[in-house]
């Protein structure tokens, strides 16, 4: 799998899309998509992570986001 | 370092304590503060190396349930008492790492004592103070800290400050003491603040572990539900208002200069306990009897009414089991009448340490009048022991599964001459009836509970008669098994 990347887990997103405003690379956007729980859930573009972790600072929920660093 | 970032294994890896279906997510409301913090607050307990020595406080207020997240210690306490928990659990524990967290209405408004207090005390431990302007939990009224002209539910026509006064300004309080090492407010509203509060929780937990005192971290935080915003809405609200209020900064750092210092664990010998309880000379010529590997822990309860002597024979028997080298834990429950009114005892004797001074379920009951056998007959664990006051209770036990003796003891101690002793007597009874200890032990340690120790010598003779009464009552009752 590429590297740097972040997931986002869809059920454990909450939509407040804090994330997404703190990204400075702009590549994680809203889906557009309900998850089980009823909310829109944030996506990643798929392209332009830089590992820097700042997504899953912004995060409120414990394991939404997982970045994958540049192996040092 | 990791190349991978993630929940942080302080966190349950699922959220079983919940209790509901979804395990995986916190309770917090979207854009909540209190997630960011607590993701920050578990990354640093992980990469500390402190996760085992813990000790989370969780407040009130949406934050009570942090023990669902956390994987440490925890205690949840009432309303605005972390600190004073937190003071308890440190000071018991002094190799534990207690975190206190705690939001602007309890701390701010219930808690305001106990905050100001454990600070002048400068106890090291490492407080979180999460500052979001509103009572959230509750449902967005009025905090301590809402500003002025801040509508809320209960300031409908915004916060004045002619009527409610001003937001309180806790790090600047709080930074005006001696005792404190380090007072920083930080902010989850943006990007650069996120990362200067992982660094500041981070300091705050580390002087702790440096045995550095009293660390305060207010952390101001977004409460969009409470504030009826959007999450990014309400960031922008704390970045452009509460920012210019509570102006973010470092209050106060005396972490370089201060001296570590690391109180010695609590742990009194006996003969120290001896010593402070007057107790050390009698001691000296008493010879312990009971085997104690083999101890099976009692969890005794006496109660009956004020005036019974219910709490002095509690105080006796922990005083007797003192002599007997076990470890002792006794706590009383009573009203305000000095006569009268409902009275009962929790005593625990152990080979091991108590934990709680707690018997919710004892194995002894004595109950002493009838409303004390209604309460807590049921309470009993199965195979235990009831030691009915027949002179006083009617009734009878109901239950199969407990062994019971009817004993008059306010009859025995009334006829002595002494009414006094009847929690004397009881004690006897159930000595006498299990030979938990030897029930002429009791005999050297009675006159402690004495305010008049010419009755010594009757206490003595009740004590036997009552061991006799039992004694007989055994061999003339072959049921002795289930009592009698």
């Amino acid at each position: 799998m590429k590297v740097p990347r972040v997931e986002i887990r869809i059920e454990e997103c909450k939509g407040c899309h804090l994330c997404i405003a703190a990204c400075p690379k702009k590549v994680l956007e809203s889906s557009g998509c309900l998850n089980n729980q009823g909310y829109i859930y944030a996506k990643y573009k798929g392209d332009g992570c830089i590992g820097c972790g700042i997504c899953f600072y912004s995060c409120p929920e414990p394991g939404a986001i997982k970045v994958f660093k540049k192996e040092n | 370092m990791s190349n991978i970032l993630e929940k942080p294994k302080s966190f349950y890896t699922d959220f079983t304590r919940k209790g509901s279906a979804d395990v995986i997510t916190t309770h917090y409301c979207p854009g909540c503060g209190h997630g960011i913090l607590h993701k920050m607050i578990a990354e640093a307990i992980s990469e500390l190396g402190i996760q085992d020595r813990t000790v989370f406080i969780s407040p009130v207020g949406c934050s009570v349930f942090a023990y669902y997240y956390f994987d440490t210690g925890n205690v949840q306490v009432a309303h605005g008492r972390a600190p004073a928990a937190g003071t308890g659990v440190k000071r018991a524990l002094p190799n534990s790492i207690v975190i206190s967290y705690q939001g602007d209405g309890d701390l701010a408004a219930i808690g305001t004592a106990e905050i100001i207090h454990s600070a002048n005390r400068g106890e090291a431990m490492t407080m979180f103070f999460v500052n979001n302007a509103i009572y959230g939990m509750t449902g967005g009224q009025m905090a301590p800290t809402s500003i002025i002209g801040q509508k809320t539910t209960t300031s409908p026509y915004g916060r004045k400050a002619e009527n409610e006064g001003y937001p309180i300004k806790v790090s600047e309080l709080i930074s005006q003491l001696d005792a404190p090492v380090y007072v920083e407010r930080v902010s989850l509203a943006d990007v650069a603040s996120r990362n200067k509060a992982r660094t500041v929780v981070r300091k705050a937990i580390q002087n702790q572990i440096d045995g550095k005192g009293f660390s305060f971290v207010e952390v101001l935080a977004a409460c969009p539900s409470g504030l009826k915003k959007t999450p990014l809405e309400t960031n922008e609200w704390v970045k452009n208002t509460l920012h210019t209020i509570f102006p973010l900064g470092c209050y106060k750092d005396e972490t370089a200069t201060r001296t570590p210092r690391f109180a010695p664990a609590i742990n009194p010998t006996s003969d120290q306990v001896l010593t402070a309880l007057n107790l050390k000379d009698d001691h000296s010529d008493y010879k312990a009897s009971v085997d104690k590997k083999n101890f099976i822990d009692q969890n005794v309860k006496i109660a009956g009414f004020g005036g019974q002597g219910v709490l002095s024979a509690g105080t006796t028997l922990s005083v007797l089991a003192m002599y007997e080298n076990l470890e002792v834990s006794w706590i009383p429950s009573y009203g305000p009448e000095m006569r009268g009114g409902t009275s009962n005892c929790n005593v625990r004797l152990s080979n091991k340490r108590i934990g709680s001074p707690l018997v919710e379920n004892p194995n002894i009951l004595i109950a002493m009048n009838g409303p004390s056998l209604e309460k807590f007959e049921s309470a009993v664990r199965p195979g235990g022991t009831i030691i009915v006051n027949s002179s006083i209770i009617d009734a009878k036990v109901s239950r199969k599964d407990v062994k019971t003796y009817y004993v008059p003891v306010t009859g025995i101690a009334t006829e002595m001459g002494v009414p006094a002793a009847q929690g004397v007597a009881a004690l006897a009874a159930y000595l006498a009836a299990t030979n938990v200890i030897p029930v002429e032990k009791l005999e050297h340690v009675v006159h402690k509970s004495l305010k008049r120790k010419e009755l010594a010598d009757k206490n003595i003779a009740i004590i036997r008669k009552v061991a006799e009464y039992i004694t007989k009552g055994m061999e003339d009752n072959k049921k002795c098994l289930t009592g009698f």
